[in-house]
């Protein structure tokens, strides 16, 4: 569904990734684990248009979107949960979820999208009125989610869902995270810093270092793996 | 007490003007983070229009007058939209100049402003020669880009400092303000009485219809404003981006779109302010946005900038301040007072009577 490949970012004279190919089926979720700096964000920020690439490609559904600006490309149905989830602070709840439906015009389909964003992130829905800078860090992670899935989807990709959250929301996160993939056939991207969670949702695995690929398999298997382990699953 | 209200009446009329260009500051504000100092000059294009399209509709008649202040809206948005295409969007983002539209529109303007030389010998011919060579212009590189013909010079970085496009703005007011001194000469002019001009007397009050009509525009004009900021899908994504520009594209929001459309609305409530201050004060000059311009930009300052509501009530508040002086002995010092009272409240409330400071959470 989205093959990158030779995606190469560099911030001035310095490289943040160099030379990156991955590929995602769809209905999947593929996460994109690395430590701080390995070039996580990075990726999605290119991949969504926000920076630009300065080579390599991004294909999604067979189309070529590597310079399509951002609005275009949530237009194709991929839409970037972004890392700090910027909201919109000083709106309201329920205007935060109107933007994430600012291309769709389906009177009908905006409803319900509301109606399942609001079954599965009930809390919102009790907050509708509410300004979004006054929730707290996971309901803000939840009201991030529910606005990109107000632009009905295909392709999702999440940054560091689980930054700056309790960790009881964050499992609860996670099950709905795993939820939107399975029910709603929305294929995933999930960068997350905490990999044992992320591997543990996802399929398929790619391991970030320094703006590159350094290791790929599936979840399952990257988890027994000893080099991964010593790094990133903490011993 | 007469006394009292009758200046209350005078303050809130101007105060209503300031308060329509204030807006204009502070929206621009909100979403582009820089102050549009060619925007009191918006407001005195506004007067030109005014001007002009006064002479074509007979005088003291409430449809006339409407039909100028409409057409000076439209004009002063189209030249919002206009300075903000040309100067202000090439400083933000990478940009590809394409060479065949811009000689397009320099010969279409160039051949235009040519051929029209001596088809327009009056003075009211000014204004129509300025539109067709800027129509032309337009015309020109519409169609060379439809000739799909390019000659491009890339610049790949975007993202001038702020202070690098407040220096374009002053760049373009001045351009703005010594183009009208060319075309129109110096010279004050005197505006038309487009709207019907009556005083009654309630009380000891004098009040005129050109008051009641200054105010009852601005609160139309607002109360407009505020639906669409609040109301309506392009309000929320102005709102949007103002808050957090790349989110906003996130969302499939298109920011040019919204930044040029935050122009022309700001823009057009100038051309109004330029109106219905031309109607109160009816002697207008190529200079005359400069000191209007400069308290409006108070005003947004002093209601809390990037604040709408915010600028109508530092508006108002300018407006009274400034003509209670002016009515009282120290009337010399209109401006100094009304400037330190500025000062002593921002000394109470750094961010302006409305501003606040945000905190988001990360």
């Amino acid at each position: 569904m989205l093959t990158v490949s030779e995606l190469s970012v560099s911030y001035g004279a310095i490289a943040a990734l160099s030379g990156v190919s991955f590929e995602i089926p769809a209905g999947a979720i593929v996460t994109l684990v690395g430590g701080n700096g390995a070039g996580k964000t990075t990726t999605l920020r290119a991949i969504s248009g926000l920076i630009p690439s300065r080579g390599g490609k991004v294909t999604f559904q067979g189309e070529d979107i590597t310079t399509l600006p951002a609005h275009k490309i949530v237009a194709r149905g991929l839409c970037h949960v972004p890392e700090g989830r910027m909201i919109f602070a000083n709106l309201t709840v329920d205007e935060n979820l109107s933007m994430g439906a600012y291309l769709q015009r389906d009177q009908a389909l905006i409803e319900k999208n509301r109606d399942y964003v609001f079954s599965i992130f009930p809390r919102l829905k009790e907050r509708i009125k509410q300004t979004a800078g006054t929730l707290s860090g996971g309901e803000q992670q939840m009201l991030a989610i529910g606005r990109a899935l107000m632009g009905d989807p295909k392709f999702l990709m999440l940054d560091e869902p689980s930054l700056g959250i309790a960790p009881r929301l964050i499992s609860t996160i996670f099950e709905k995270i795993v939820e939107i993939n399975r029910n709603h056939g929305i294929t995933i991207l999930l960068v997350e810093q905490n990999a044992n969670l992320a591997l543990e949702v996802s399929s398929y695995a790619y391991v970030l270092e320094t703006g590159r690929i350094v290791m790929q398999g599936e979840s399952k298997q990257l988890r027994a793996d000893p080099r991964l382990k010593a790094t990133y699953l903490g011993g | 007490m007469t006394e009292f209200l009758q200046q209350l009446l005078n303050g809130l009329s101007l105060g209503a003007v300031y308060a329509l260009i204030a807006l204009g500051y502070t929206m621009v504000y909100g979403v582009l983070r820089f102050i549009n100092f060619a925007h009191s000059d918006v407001f005195m294009v506004g007067a030109f229009i005014g001007y002009y399209a006064g002479r074509l509709v007979p005088e003291g008649t409430i449809w006339g007058g409407i039909a100028v202040l409409l057409t000076a809206m439209v004009g002063c948005s189209l030249l919002g939209m206009r300075i903000e295409k040309t100067a202000y969007r090439p400083l933000r983002e990478p940009i590809e100049f394409n060479l065949v539209t811009i000689l397009a529109a320099l010969i279409g303007g160039g051949a235009a402003f040519y051929l029209t030389r001596d088809v327009f010998p009056s003075d009211y011919a000014i204004a129509l020669r300025i539109i067709s060579c800027w129509a032309a212009a337009e015309a020109a590189s519409w169609l060379a880009r439809r000739t799909g013909l390019k000659i491009v010079l890339q610049r790949t970085r975007g993202g001038a400092p702020t202070l690098n496009v407040l220096i374009t703005a002053i760049g373009v007011s001045l351009l703005l303000e010594y183009s009208g001194q060319l075309i129109f000469g110096a010279a004050p002019r005197t505006f038309p009485a487009i709207f019907p001009s009556l005083n009654f007397h309630v009380g000891g009050l004098t009040i005129s219809t050109n008051q009641l009509c200054v105010i009852g525009v601005a609160a139309f004009l607002l109360v407009v404003l505020q639906f669409i900021v609040f109301r309506t899908r392009i309000g929320t994504a102005m709102r949007a981006v103002s808050m957090n520009p790349k989110a906003a594209a996130l969302m499939g929001v298109n920011n040019d779109v919204v930044i040029a459309f935050t122009f022309a609305l700001g823009s057009a409530l100038a051309g109004a302010g330029g109106i219905l201050y031309a109607v109160n004060y009816p002697s207008i000059d190529p200079l005359m946005g400069v000191m209007p311009g400069l308290k409006a930009f108070v005003a947004a300052i002093l209601g809390g900038i990037g604040n709408i509501p915010g600028a109508a009530l530092g508006g108002l508040l300018l407006g009274t301040v400034e003509t209670f002086v002016a009515g009282s002995e120290w009337s010399t010092y209109k401006d100094a007072i009304a400037f330190a009272i500025l000062i002593v409240i921002l000394l109470f409330r750094p961010a302006g009577l409305l501003g606040r400071f945000t905190i988001e959470k990360v």
